[in-house]
């Protein structure tokens, strides 16, 4: 299959191990990869903090940039973020039909239909739930806001994992409360955010396990930050990079923030 | 008055007049349709049936109603005589069937009240049980609804006694809420009062606590099945 | 007594700490909706009282377990819901049909029939009929309508003590304190907090009273005995009306509302006009949804069901003020009015990490969490850039546990959303510039275009110089420092996506973009 990447901005930015793994795992099943390059944002950010009319030339942008995979230029686009790919089949058409852009709002919402989140194409589109992973460690996933109650992938990324050779996956309480990133909710209550955000810490970190991993970096940064500011053990790790990791190229746990790891593999 | 009313309704009715924004007229947007209606309005737990009278049981049982067996219409009489053997006195509205207050021990003082003839809250207050039939019950639930009507009583006097015992006959036992409402619409401006379980509360940390201000004991007495 | 409707008003700042006062009371406003600081503020302040953040993360933990079992077992739950939402859908589009149907079948059984259009008009509506019976006490069912209007504060200006009957709001009444939640007002008070409370404030406690909340209730019991009995008056709410045979419906638990709708010659129900439901069969949706939404049971205590005057049994004198007050401002928005919906369940508050964590108080209005942050501010309508209810509906992480729980799928998150852009279009429409409104246009117009995204990407190396060694930053500036108050920041990499890309997929790139990848620095 020819699949196209829609590596969200803030991986893009800041946490290129997400779209850098996901690339290994597609192309290591066997499957060309391709990255347009006009791609930016999904508009999510400015939706959610309210700035609807501003949203618009970002979802413009992501539209006209993805809607060749209407013209079977490739056979999906797969995005590594549950909140990304929300906003795209939730909110995109919605903010441009607010403007008063109904054609756009109408390629968005068909663009949408072929959009997935990673684990919603390895499975329900690729048809694997054993990517070939190798990754001996004591792992706990948190199952992200809106990948559970906006996406619905429900156990997907948990068959996944369950699927990789060596893994010691925990559960983890109360799992399906929201980690308080919430985008500017994070800064606009910072006091809030934080109190939600000690309580997931804390929850991770009675798990015991290595590492905590997510289908999305924005609440992996909310996360890790805490992580972090604690001095915690505990490395954040998206998904994507559990499944890229082989046994001929295993991806290490770390500092929560030395992506070096991931840096240094794909230089090799 | 009647000013308020006529702007009122204007106000809403501008209200709703309005263009429908972009949004409001999105696929998928909240418009008013067809109602579906896919919820179960029939069951296959047959009215009155064995299976209708275990869910049902378990659910009084559940919420800390007694629950009381009478093989058949006859023996009514002995089991009420059985619960509210310990209670002083006792009232019944003026339609209880007679036959039930039998075999009451004669230190239970028993009292009539009626429409015509109610007796006064202080006088209820007094009172230490009240024996009432009932209109329908709901297993899924474990309801038990009364309407009002003679064999029943007045609202006031399944509330203010400390004990409630009602009578409950087998074929009155529906499964679902919706088949119960469908006899309540027969005569749906009936004061109805809809009872699962004994008086309780839930204000204080979000705990069940039975008995508050209706009556703290609830005795049901099951008749057939 | 001040009306709040149309009102600019600033929320009243919290008095001087009083030692007599309880941590985590609130005071008794002006306006019932707009009242304390605004969301941030008045969530910092709520976070630093411990007590109540366990008291609330018990409660709502015990609520929630207790709610997830008998939805389970309801296997038509969402067939039930998809009902529920578009009867009240229905009801709403066809609301001055419906009212005036009620109105007909509620009067032909002897009740009558009065329109409130604001909160004033419904007090003195109330008291008037009070003050005609010749009473100066009333007994109360729980009613949120009431608690909007401050009708209780409206009568004790006029001579009238209106007695709270239901426990919690009982609690929150003898402390002099706010609601902090939709169907368990005293949510914020643990048990040991509510004995002390009676202990204070009760004539009469039973003598060796312990917390256990069985002798509380007992105690409650006995308080109010003999002003049930006594009664010749008493106010209400209604949970739903039905149109086609004029029915109302109180929902409840403990026969404090059988007792006031049953004993007292007078009955004055005080109902929001979008409680209609068309018909009374409808009650067998709704009445499935309600109690297993509320207090996680299969059905509550007890349901009582009144049309009218029924002769010889029950108060013959009866009375229902139906209220606008805002209601069909909230209509007029034809996204916003989904908020009409609600059934008071509160089953959103409960599942909300925000309201578990602050409180109801924090909200500022009688309507707390998830649906008072797009009720509130809808009812009262904005006073301006400074309203402190604009932080409403901000004051989520859009999480979506509500709408997931909502039983007639009310979609909080997306109307949250629609409110925020409310706010801002406002801020636009008086030309006010805003620092978020500058960083949202700055951002739109770098992410609208690759290239000023690339770009703004190298950008990035003014955090990583600030990252400097330790790869993470620890302190930002304002009005980022929100952020880095409890969390820090991971420095940028040395390569971003599109630039490993380049370099790793050359014969899929573009050449004006190819050598992006070793310029980074």
């Amino acid at each position: 299959m020819r699949i196209a990447l829609a590596a969200t901005c803030i991986a893009d930015a800041m946490f290129p191990s997400a779209p850098i793994a996901t690339v290994k795992i597609l192309e290591r099943l066997g499957h060309t990869v391709v990255f347009p390059k006009e791609q930016t944002c999904c508009g999510q950010m400015h939706i959610n903090t309210g700035f609807l009319d501003k949203a618009v030339p970002v979802i413009e942008n992501h539209v006209n940039t993805f809607a060749p995979v209407l013209d079977n230029e490739w056979d999906a686009i797969v995005i590594p973020s549950g909140s990304c790919a929300g906003a795209i089949r939730h909110q995109q058409a919605m903010t441009c039909t607010r403007a008063g852009k109904l054609e756009l709002a109408k390629t968005a919402t068909a663009v949408a239909a072929k959009t997935y989140e990673l684990s919603e194409l390895l499975i329900d589109v690729l048809g694997v739930t054993d990517v070939g992973a190798y990754f001996p460690h004591r792992v706990t996933f948190h199952p992200t806001c809106h990948s559970m109650r906006l996406l619905r992938v429900g156990d997907r990324p948990y068959q996944l994992l369950k699927a990789v050779e060596g893994i010691d996956l925990v559960e983890l309480p109360s799992a399906d409360q929201c980690c308080g990133f919430g985008g500017t909710f994070a800064v606009k209550n910072a006091d809030t955010s934080s109190a939600m955000l000690a309580d997931k810490v804390s929850n991770i970190e009675s798990t015991g396990a290595r590492v905590v991993s997510a289908g999305d970096y924005s609440c992996l940064m909310h996360i890790g930050g805490g992580l972090n500011r604690k001095k915690s053990d505990v490395t954040t790790m998206h998904l994507a990079e559990i499944l890229a990791s082989t046994k001929e190229d295993p991806y290490q746990p770390s500092q929560p923030w030395d992506t070096s790891h991931v840096i240094e593999v794909a230089t090799k | 008055m009647s000013e308020a009313r006529a702007e009122i309704l204007n106000r809403i009715a501008l209200a709703l007049d309005g263009v429908p924004s972009a949004v409001a007229s999105m696929p998928g947007a909240e418009r008013p349709q067809e109602v579906p209606r896919a919820y179960r309005a029939d069951s296959e737990v047959a009215t009155g049936s064995a299976q209708a009278l275990e869910i049902l049981v378990d659910r009084l049982v559940d919420y800390r109603a007694v629950v009381h067996r009478a093989a058949s219409e006859c023996d009514i009489a002995g089991v009420v005589a059985e619960v509210l053997s310990d209670a002083g006195s006792l009232v019944y509205p003026d339609g209880l069937d007679p036959a039930w207050l039998s075999k009451l021990p004669a230190s239970v003082v028993t009292h009539e009240d009626s429409l015509t003839a109610p007796l006064g809250v202080m006088e209820l207050d007094a009172i230490d049980a009240v024996l009432t039939a009932c209109r329908v019950a709901v297993a899924d639930t474990g309801t038990i609804i009364l309407d009002g009507q003679p064999d029943q009583g007045r609202r006031a006097i399944t509330l203010v006694p400390d004990t409630h015992v009602c009578v409950v006959y087998a074929q009155q036992v529906v499964h679902l809420l919706p088949q119960a409402i469908t006899q309540l619409a027969l005569h749906p401006t009936r004061p109805q009062t809809w009872i699962a379980g004994p008086s309780a509360t839930s204000d204080i940390e979000l705990n069940r606590v039975e008995g508050v201000h209706g009556p703290r004991n609830l005795h049901v007495i099951i008749v057939g099945g | 007594m001040s009306t709040f409707l149309g009102i600019p008003g600033l929320r009243k700042t919290q008095p001087a700490h009083d030692p007599n006062i309880l941590p985590g009371t609130a005071p008794i406003p002006d306006e019932p909706l707009r009242w304390g600081q605004d969301f941030p503020h008045a969530a910092r302040e709520a976070l630093k009282n411990e007590q109540m953040r366990r008291n609330l993360g018990h409660a709502t933990a015990t609520i929630r377990a207790k709610r997830a079992q008998v939805v389970g077992e309801a296997p038509d739950w969402e067939d039930l819901r998809d009902t529920g939402s578009q009867l009240k859908i229905n009801t709403l589009a066809a609301l001055p049909a419906l009212l005036e149907q009620f109105e007909t079948n509620f009067t032909a059984r002897g009740g009558t029939v009065h329109w409130a259009r604001d909160a004033q008009e419904a007090n003195e509506i109330v008291t008037a009929l009070i003050k005609a019976t010749g009473e100066t006490e009333v007994v109360k069912v729980k009613s949120m309508a009431t608690q909007e209007i401050g009708l209780n504060e409206y009568l004790a200006e006029h001579d009238i003590a209106a007695y709270e009957t239901d426990l919690a709001e009982l609690i929150v009444q003898l402390g002099e304190d706010m609601p902090s939640h939709i169907l368990v007002p005293a949510i914020h008070r643990n048990r040991a907090e509510i004995k002390d409370i009676f202990l204070r404030r009760m004539e009469h406690t039973p003598e060796g009273m312990t917390d256990a909340p069985r002798e509380l209730a007992m105690a409650a019991r006995e308080h109010l005995r003999k002003k049930f009995l006594a009664a010749k008056v008493a106010i209400s709410g209604a949970n739903f009306a039905a149109a086609d045979t004029g029915t109302l419906t109180v929902v409840e638990s403990e026969g404090n509302g059988r007792m006031c709708l049953t004993l007292p010659e007078t009955l004055i129900t005080v109902m929001g006009i979008e409680k209609i439901i068309p018909s009374f069969t409808d009650l067998e949706v709704f009445m499935q949804l309600l109690p297993r939404s509320s207090t996680g049971e299969r059905m509550n205590p007890y349901t009582s069901l009144w049309t009218g005057v029924t002769p010889g049994d029950g108060p013959q004198n009866v009375h229902i003020v139906l209220v606008d007050a805002g209601r069909t401002k909230a209509l007029a928005d034809d996204v916003g009015r989904a908020a009409l919906k609600c059934i008071r369940c509160s089953a959103c508050l409960n599942v909300c990490p925000v309201y578990e964590r602050v409180g109801g108080h924090a909200y500022g209005s009688v309507y707390p969490g998830p649906i008072g942050a797009i009720l509130t501010p809808q009812l009262t309508g904005s006073t301006g850039h400074s309203d402190p209810n604009n932080s409403l509906p901000f004051a989520s992480s859009l999480c979506g546990a509500c709408f997931d729980a909502c039983p007639v799928k009310i979609d909080i998150p997306s109307l949250l959303v629609h409110l925020r852009a409310r706010v801002v279009d406002e801020d636009k429409a008086a030309h006010r510039p805003t620092g978020w409104g500058a960083a949202m246009s700055a951002a739109s117009y770098v992410m609208a275009d690759s290239k000023r995204f690339a770009l703004a990407e190298k950008g990035t190396g003014a955090l990583r110089a600030l990252a400097g060694k330790k790869g993470y930053v620890a302190k930002l500036p304002f009005p980022a420092n929100g952020w880095t108050q409890s969390r820090d920041l991971p420095a940028p990499p040395k390569e971003t996506f599109r630039q490993w890309w380049d370099r790793t997929h050359p014969q899929d790139s573009d050449p004006a973009t190819q050598n992006n990848g070793d310029n980074n620095e």
